[in-house]
């Protein structure tokens, strides 16, 4: 760990303004709903108004007869290949379960997509949705972990006895129960975390047209997974890959709501193919927050015991993911139990581990990753143990943390994972110094002494990133993401194209890759341009999330920029005659180390290109290279601590963040102003699912959140200002040195704010380990206090 | 099936729109927004449509010089009123980027851009009206739109930080619009 260097010469390391910014602040961004085709329809959905049914009938009809609607498809219809999402494990452990592209025989979710109505706009399309009769014989809907687990509970898929998708028990270490009946402290916390919407700020949507001349069904997408998409895309509609084709423009933000294949995208390109026209579908807000993808919705039993020093000895939890109605593709529903029970442990040493975690499956909208799957949870989990351990010991909630965090690296766990090197002990040291400098202890302290309620709370965490092939393989996916692929091309005029098979949404690619390739060949970075996000152009990827696209994405990018590099210098060696190593590259140009002989890239294009007979026997024409990266080990683990300051308020039960601290170790930052963007960005997702967000249902399963009004999305008001710090721990096996920095903010958040909530409310005697924590309960534990006064 | 797309006409009107100063006559439907006129039919694809119920403020355009939720208007009801974009304030100045929007990029105030010329258009329109905005209004007006990258504490240092340079600018000429570094 060391503080950042500068080297002038590089433009890794330094916080360039970002290419991406021109176009999308003058207007001129291409998002999909901007995408305008001759001839092009317009789609909407019939969804389904009830939880569970069995689907009568579905007359559409009197759909054709709105002015305006051109054509309406059901399943039947369109005859389409189910969705299907594997994974490698026994029956006892997953069952595999389709989810149709339109609802057939049954429906699972309010909001499952029945039937595509299209119409020559969108204003036609919502006129037709209104014409559909849809009749259902209505079943009983589960709509809890409780009623799904009942012995005489209702199935949402019949092949899922007790509703359940997942039951895994990934580690059990032999004796811990002695362990617990033996140790001297022994704490244990419920946990259930409201489940969320990613929501990115442009919903779902897509265009689909049929391109005669390349014999290809070319579908504009806003999605994560480009080559995913296309996967599921010929599938479905019974296509070779090649002849679909996905192009995935700029995207309005995804947070892992479209890292999975959506229903509605495979639908409107089905239309597409029937009707060989262009068909475009735009899902409205209410769609998004309703009939998305989900997530987050847990339940954690967990107990940890303590030595008389506050030394954890043992972790035994049971999780409950609340999937919904459906496995989503790739991931399926083990995504977030899966990642729970593998990382749990987190920045500690901890000896004994035993986990069990479960999907089920509910009358829900089914659930998707979304930044940080599960960690936002299970770090919460973990710090409210850590705090009620301090509680029960007396000790101070940063000492014993302090004496838990794991310091000798690299640390294999007991969770059979090995942590590279971070800065566990220092972030969190940093960061109670910069909470202390600023006097926020004396100003808690004064606080309650006027009755006031400030509290403080910490969270210190770990975020495994660059998840190579090695690691998404002992998740046992049918599906294994890992390595990715880039080209590296240089034109006869001497500038570089390179490609990822990473997809930008937000994240800054095009300017945090081009800064690596602009170092590795020594050029000038308006010389170099990345290209991603279309299935024609990139070999093969799997696209962006598990903070894998600089230290995956970044390290092939900068493999291909060094192997065009070493062609660059073999050309220039040969027309000197000299060894390759006598050769360097710096300014645009091949220089020869001892003699002021110069070529420039220019040069060496014409003739890789246009004097090729002038090139040696070994060496090929043309200057286009590919190298690809894998991560062989566990990954690098980026970490971080978080510091929350919040003034609880009596009279509303409003909780007011006063201050928040990051101290963020993320491994070489390419682009610190980037890192920064996404740590703020994160937190204020992750406070976002603290203190705010959630979706309900009633019982007979009916969201409660279908606009902005009743889905509290949180404003420049809410959230406060985040100081950070950095710290650097290269990683060494990335070959950038950097880590992943997108999700580590969203994973810290909550626990920092729930410990600063219950730091606030300890004179009340009141703990609260549910998020959101809403205005009520805040205002319940505050007025409910026996003499809140009396706070010390 | 029908597939003839356009057998039945809804009643139509034709209106006159007067964006970022050029005059556009539309045929169009009564019921149809004004954020839609502008992206379908004027192809002024730069204001976004983040929830059409006038809570994300990702249309905001400014009407009469201010902030409007394009997707709470008809269109019909812009008709006599001076439409301007996010396509206006770079087209202002040659195709170079304002101050404002260099101020966003100095602050990495956008990461998907979606939300930005939304509040582009909202601090465009409230520091004309307020140029002397202390830091605390602007974060107040930052309120009113929805971002889900940045966390908003840029996008109010990158407005903050035009307006200060902008009154800066007024005293001394020669210290031009450029954006104060924090």
């Amino acid at each position: 760990m060391s503080e950042v260097p500068l080297n002038d010469s590089k433009l890794v390391g330094k916080a360039i303004r970002r290419r991406e910014d021109p176009r999308l602040l003058a207007g001129r961004g291409r998002f999909v709903d901007d995408i305008a085709l001759p001839g092009m329809l317009h789609a909407q959905f019939v969804r389904s108004t009830v939880a569970h049914a069995e689907l009568a009938s579905v007359d559409v009809s009197a759909v054709l007869e709105v002015p305006g609607v051109v054509a309406v498809f059901t399943a039947e219809d369109l005859e389409l290949g189910d969705i299907v999402a594997q994974l490698g494990r026994p029956l006892s452990e997953f069952v595999p379960t389709a989810m149709p592209v339109l609802a057939r025989e049954k429906v699972r979710y309010v909001g499952e997509p029945i039937a595509i109505v299209v119409a020559r706009d969108a204003y036609a399309a919502e006129d037709g949705l209104e014409a559909a009769k849809v009749s259902y014989v209505t079943l009983p809907p589960v709509m809890s972990e409780e009623a799904a687990f009942a012995a005489d509970a209702p199935l949402v898929h019949a092949e899922a006895a007790r509703n359940t998708l997942v039951d895994v028990s990934l580690f059990a270490t032999d004796g811990i129960d002695g362990i617990f009946d033996s140790a001297p402290c022994v704490v244990e916390v419920d946990t259930r975390t409201g489940r969320q919407n990613a929501l990115p700020l442009e919903t779902r949507g897509a265009v689909a047209h049929w391109d005669d001349r390349e014999e290809q069904l070319v579908l504009h997408t806003c999605t994560q997974i480009p080559h995913q998409v296309r996967t599921v895309a010929s599938r479905c509609l019974r296509l070779d890959e090649r002849a679909v084709r996905v192009v995935v423009p700029d995207m309005g933000g995804g947070f892992g709501q479209k890292c999975v294949v959506g229903r509605e995208e495979i639908a409107a390109a089905a239309a597409a193919l029937r009707l060989r026209r262009p068909v475009k579908w735009i899902e409205d807000r209410k769609d998004a927050l309703s009939a998305s993808f989900l997530a987050r919705e847990q339940h954690y039993r967990a107990r940890a015991a303590f030595d008389a020093e506050g030394r954890i000895l043992a972790l035994d939890a049971d999780v409950v993911c609340d999937m919904g109605a459906y496995s989503c593709y790739p991931f399926t529903a083990g995504i977030e139990p899966l990642m729970a029970s593998a990382e749990m442990p987190g920045v500690y040493q901890l000896p004994a581990y035993r986990v069990r975690g479960r999907a089920v499956t509910t009358n829900k909208a089914p659930t998707g990753p979304y930044r940080g799957v599960s960690r936002p949870q299970y770090v919460m989990v973990m710090e409210r143990l850590f705090e009620r351990a301090a509680r029960e010991l007396a000790l101070d909630p940063v000492e014993i943390r302090r004496r838990n965090v794991i310091t000798d690296f690299p640390y294999t766990g007991v969770n059979s994972i090995t942590y590279d090197p971070g800065s566990y002990l220092e972030s969190l040291d940093l960061c109670e110094r910069s909470v202390r400098a600023e006097g926020w202890y004396e100003k808690r302290a004064a606080a309650a002494a006027e009755g006031r309620h400030i509290g403080i709370g910490y969270s210190c965490f770990s975020e495994r990133t660059g998840y190579g092939s090695a690691a998404f393989a002992q998740r046992k996916m049918k599906v294994v993401p890992g390595f990715d692929i880039s080209e590296v091309r240089m034109d006869t005029s001497g500038t570089v194209t390179f490609t990822t098979g990473t997809m930008n949404h937000g994240q800054s690619h095009e300017t945090t890759m081009a800064q690596i390739v602009a170092d590795e060949l020594g050029l000038d970075i308006a010389k170099v341009r990345l290209h991603q996000g279309d299935t024609d152009r990139i070999t093969y990827g799997f696209g962006t999330f598990a903070s894998r696209s600089i230290t995956i994405g970044g390290s092939a990018v900068r493999l291909g920029a060094a192997k065009l590099g070493e062609k660059l210098c073999a050309i220039a060696a040969s027309r000197w005659g000299v060894a390759p190593d006598e050769v360097e590259l710096a300014g645009g140009a091949a220089r020869r180390r001892s003699a002021s002989d110069v070529l420039t890239y220019e040069e060496i294009a014409d003739i890789a290109y246009l004097q090729a007979h002038l090139l040696p026997k070994d060496i090929e024409p043309g200057l286009s290279v590919t190298a690809t990266f894998d991560v062989f080990n566990d990954g690098t683990f980026s970490n971080a601590t978080h510091a929350c300051v919040v003034e609880l308020h009596a009279g509303t039960g409003q909780v007011e963040i006063l201050r928040y601290v990051c101290v963020e170790d993320c491994g070489v930052a390419i682009n610190p102003q980037v890192v920064e963007g996404q740590c703020r960005g994160g937190i204020a997702q992750g406070i976002a699912g603290a203190l705010f967000e959630q979706v309900t249902y009633d019982a007979q399963g009916e969201p409660s959140a279908t606009g902005f009004m009743d889905y509290k999305v949180p404003t420049a008001h809410e959230i406060p200002d985040v100081l950070i710090h950095h710290l650097e721990t290269p990683c060494a096996f990335t070959e950038t040195g950097a880590k992943g920095a997108g999700e580590g903010g969203t994973i810290g958040a909550p626990a920092a704010v729930l410990n600063a909530v219950n730091d606030a409310l300890r004179p009340t005697g009141v703990e609260l380990d549910d998020t959101p924590i809403t205005l009520e309960t805040v205002h319940r534990a505050l007025n409910g206090a026996p003499n809140r006064e009396l706070s010390a | 099936m029908n597939t003839d797309p356009v057998v039945t006409h809804p009643r139509l009107q034709l209106i006159t729109l007067d964006a970022n100063g050029e005059q556009h006559d539309v045929v169009t439907e009564p019921r149809r927004t004004l954020v839609d006129v502008l992206r379908h039919d004027l192809r002024l694809t730069g204001t976004h449509v983040g929830c059409e119920h006038g809570i994300c403020g990702a249309c905001t355009v400014l009407v009469d010089e201010r902030p409007v939720r394009a997707c709470l208007m008809f269109a019909a009801q812009a008709e006599g009123a001076r439409i301007r974009t996010v396509e206006s304030l770079s087209e202002d100045g040659g195709g170079e980027l304002s101050d404002l929007q260099r101020a966003f990029t100095d602050h990495h105030a956008l990461q998907c851009g979606f939300c930005t010329p939304g509040f582009l258009m909202l601090a465009e329109g409230f520091l004309a009206e307020r140029p002397e905005a202390t830091k605390e209004e602007i974060r107040e007006v930052v309120a009113a739109n929805l971002c889900r990258c940045t966390g908003y504490q840029t996008i109010v240092e990158a407005i903050d930080a035009c307006a200060t340079a902008r009154r800066g600018a007024c005293v001394t000429p020669c210290g031009g619009p450029d954006s104060k570094e924090h």
